[in-house]
């Protein structure tokens, strides 16, 4: 496969590249495995290992649970850790590969699937159902009291993300300028309007909603999986199909637009699919920062910029990096848990910066 | 944007489905629990949100709330208590456990890690999440009304009582609360003319955040006999300042544990208060924020203590010295 692909690209690639590219994406992958693995050994309810693969294999052949100790292992396994970690890889490779994505489509290394308004957009959707949604709560089914604020977030980003680049379209072109800074003011509007729901907000309301857009992957349940999969898969399916045309890209629009790149469609296409992944992603998380910026980047390091390797590399990455953080984040304080949204920008905020600072350097 | 159209429905479509499977498991659960359910010594409750609990064990107890933890103490079941919340502050003791954070982002995992074999949650503890893994790993949760008046806190000692299958120390303590309210409400009978008075939460960058109608230090004014200044403002808001001035409060009341040093200097600097009566006499009050707000069974004398600083004229006798309104000696 890395053969076929170094030789299609439209910008020249070192032969030789290929080995340490696919070697990058081998441990990457192995990466994503362990912090996977890890996700479901660590917590802390201590489990042995050996058990964990037990109470699976029980849990899957249907053996009864004679003990309460039995019960809980079996709830801490099956219902808390699982859904957990595969919602952890959903989140992680969702946001990286639509953070690298967008870095393509925008041609800006500091691009960021919050460019085009998917955070403030679901910010704003959550906040309101909070704060007037739960005034009507009782009267609703008990499925929306549950997943009433998801859902309302996955269409508030989305629908942020289609007018922004609704926005920015005009006779069927979509100039990245005017997305970037449609996105900019719908974002300051989506942040007023959430500001002014914060004041009417409660006390407890309030902090709900801190703790919201700090991001966790404490809620997660298999409905929370089952309804991000399609949306993060779909996304991800995608990405090699945007690899080609995002490396023409890289020379500029027009130059894409000559070597046969349908230019508009690409963006067009690029961006429902990383809003819809990336309004999935948030909808079950809340707002994890940084990892949509920060790994695309490392896999850029590491594998070098051509998007064939970048996506997967970043999805890989993506799944270990936000696995990683979350298993922190669980055993840091416990029994308590600190939002994944604190480690990840604690990790982010510094690399970011030093992001910039090396930007300098080259720049000048 | 067909395309996003077809996003929509088939994400109402599979939000459907998943509905209909979600109830089907909820359904199964709780008839999996009974069954196992040792009759000999289960006993059941009804707790603030009408659902019927059964508990067969309530002798590791997570305690959510700061009142609830306080309560428990006060029956004398503060061993019992393996895990609490950040609010659980009072007694001491309660910060040597084991603490599970903030009541509406509990982590399951870190629950189910201490081992609770029941749950006593203040009412809107969650998220719903993680209370369902709780529940599916059958450990009971009850979940304990709110309520900011001399009722709610009887109403939260007796279920707490029942919940833990000790009825007669709840009503031992509920008598004795109950009697402190008395106490007061008769020695608060006369009053007539209702003190001005302002709980401020914080004062960070120089703007108050005052308790309006509708919080917790309203109703501490209310059973204090004393009127809340700020009553046009719902919920815990910023003060405008003329408003503030306008409403001429004769006290400020803060907590004492707000994370922020709140002193007569502090308060009497900012713009709010200038020209007030409260500015003008320095009257400052400062309590200990889960002693003023907690409504546990401290609350009388938190009452008091409110009532004899706001009503210096008046004779309010002493309320008989309870085990739990101190810190218990070691």
């Amino acid at each position: 496969m890395s053969a076929e692909q170094s030789s299609s690209l439209p910008v020249t690639e070192h032969k030789d590249a290929a080995r340490p590219v696919a070697a990058g994406l081998v441990l990457f992958g192995v990466l994503a495995v362990a912090a996977f693995l890890g996700a479901l050994a660590i917590g802390p309810f201590s489990i042995a290992p050996g058990r964990i693969i037990a109470v699976m294999w029980e849990a899957w052949s249907g053996v009864e649970t004679h003990t309460s100790a039995m019960l809980r292992e079996r709830v801490v396994v099956m219902d808390v850790r699982f859904p957990r970690a595969v919602l952890g890889v959903l989140v992680g490779a969702g946001t990286a590969v639509a953070g690298a994505i967008m870095q393509g489509v925008f041609r800006n290394p500091l691009a960021d699937p919050g460019l085009i308004g998917v955070a403030p957009g679901a910010g704003l959707a959550a906040v309101a159902w909070m704060v007037i949604g739960s005034s009507f709560l009782v009267h609703l089914p008990d499925f929306f009291q549950v997943m009433g604020l998801p859902l309302a977030a996955f269409f508030g980003g989305l629908v942020t993300t289609l007018l922004i680049s609704r926005l920015a379209t005009r006779d069927g072109r979509t100039s990245v300028a005017t997305l970037l800074f449609a996105g900019l003011a719908l974002g300051a509007m989506a942040a007023a309007g959430t500001g002014v729901l914060v004041f009417i907000a409660t006390e407890q309301q309030t902090r709900e909603l801190l703790f919201w857009t700090m991001g966790s992957l404490a809620g997660a349940t298999w409905i929370k999986v089952a309804m991000a999969a399609p949306f993060v898969a779909a996304l991800l399916v995608l990405s090699p199909f945007l690899a080609r045309g995002l490396d023409a890209m890289a020379l500029g629009e027009a130059e894409a637009y000559h070597v046969g790149i349908p230019v508009e469609r690409l963006k067009r296409i690029a961006i429902v699919a990383v809003a819809a992944g990336v309004g999935a992603a948030v909808a079950a998380a809340g707002v994890v920062g940084f990892i949509g910026l920060m790994v695309p980047h490392l896999a850029r390091l590491a594998l070098g910029p051509s998007h064939r390797a970048l996506l997967p590399a970043s999805a890989m990455l993506g799944a270990a990096v936000l696995l990683a953080a979350d298993i922190f984040a669980r055993m840091v304080a416990p029994p308590a848990e600190v939002p994944l949204g604190i480690v990840t920008a604690l990790v982010g905020a510094p690399f970011f910066l030093w992001l910039l600072l090396r930007r300098r350097a080259f720049v000048g | 944007m067909k395309k996003s159209l077809l996003l929509a429905l088939s994400l109402v479509c599979s939000s459907g489905l998943y509905a209909m499977t979600w109830t089907a498991t909820a359904a199964e659960t709780p008839a999996d629990s009974g069954a196992k359910a040792t009759p000999a010594k289960s006993f059941t409750v009804t707790d603030a949100r009408d659902r019927v609990v059964t508990i067969t064990d309530a002798s590791r107890i997570a305690s959510i709330g700061g009142a609830v933890t306080e309560i428990l103490y006060a029956m004398g079941l503060g061993d019992r208590i393996i895990a609490v919340d950040q609010t659980s502050t009072f007694p001491m003791d309660a910060k040597s456990k084991p603490q599970v954070g903030y009541t509406r982002t509990l982590s399951p995992e870190g629950v189910l890690s201490v081992g609770p074999s029941l749950i006593l949650a203040t009412d809107g503890s969650g998220p719903r999440t993680t209370i369902d893994v709780l529940e599916q790993a059958s450990i009971p949760v009850v979940m304990i009304p709110e309520g900011h008046d001399a009722e709610g806190v009887l109403r939260k000692i007796e279920l707490i009582a029942a919940a833990v299958g000790e009825p007669e120390k709840g009503k031992a303590l509920a008598d004795a609360v109950r009697a402190d309210f008395e106490t007061l409400s008769r020695a608060l009978e006369p009053v007539k003319d209702r003190p001005r008075a302002v709980f401020v939460m914080s004062a960070s960058g120089g703007a108050a955040v005052v308790g309006g109608s509708g919080t917790s230090a309203d109703a501490m004014f209310q059973l204090a006999k004393a009127t809340n200044a700020m009553a046009d403002i719902k919920g815990y808001k910023p003060a405008q300042d003329e408003a503030a001035m306008i409403s001429e409060p004769e006290a400020v009341v803060v907590m004492r544990d707000g994370g922020q040093k709140l002193d007569a200097d502090t308060i009497f600097a900012l713009p709010t208060f200038l020209g007030t009566p409260a500015a003008r006499d320095r009257k400052l009050l400062t309590y200990p924020g889960s002693y003023l707000l907690g409504f546990g069974p401290r609350t009388p004398f938190a009452v008091r203590d409110l009532a004899v600083a706001l009503h210096p004229g008046l004779e309010i006798p002493e309320l008989p010295a309870r085990p739990w309104h101190t810190e218990p000696v070691q």
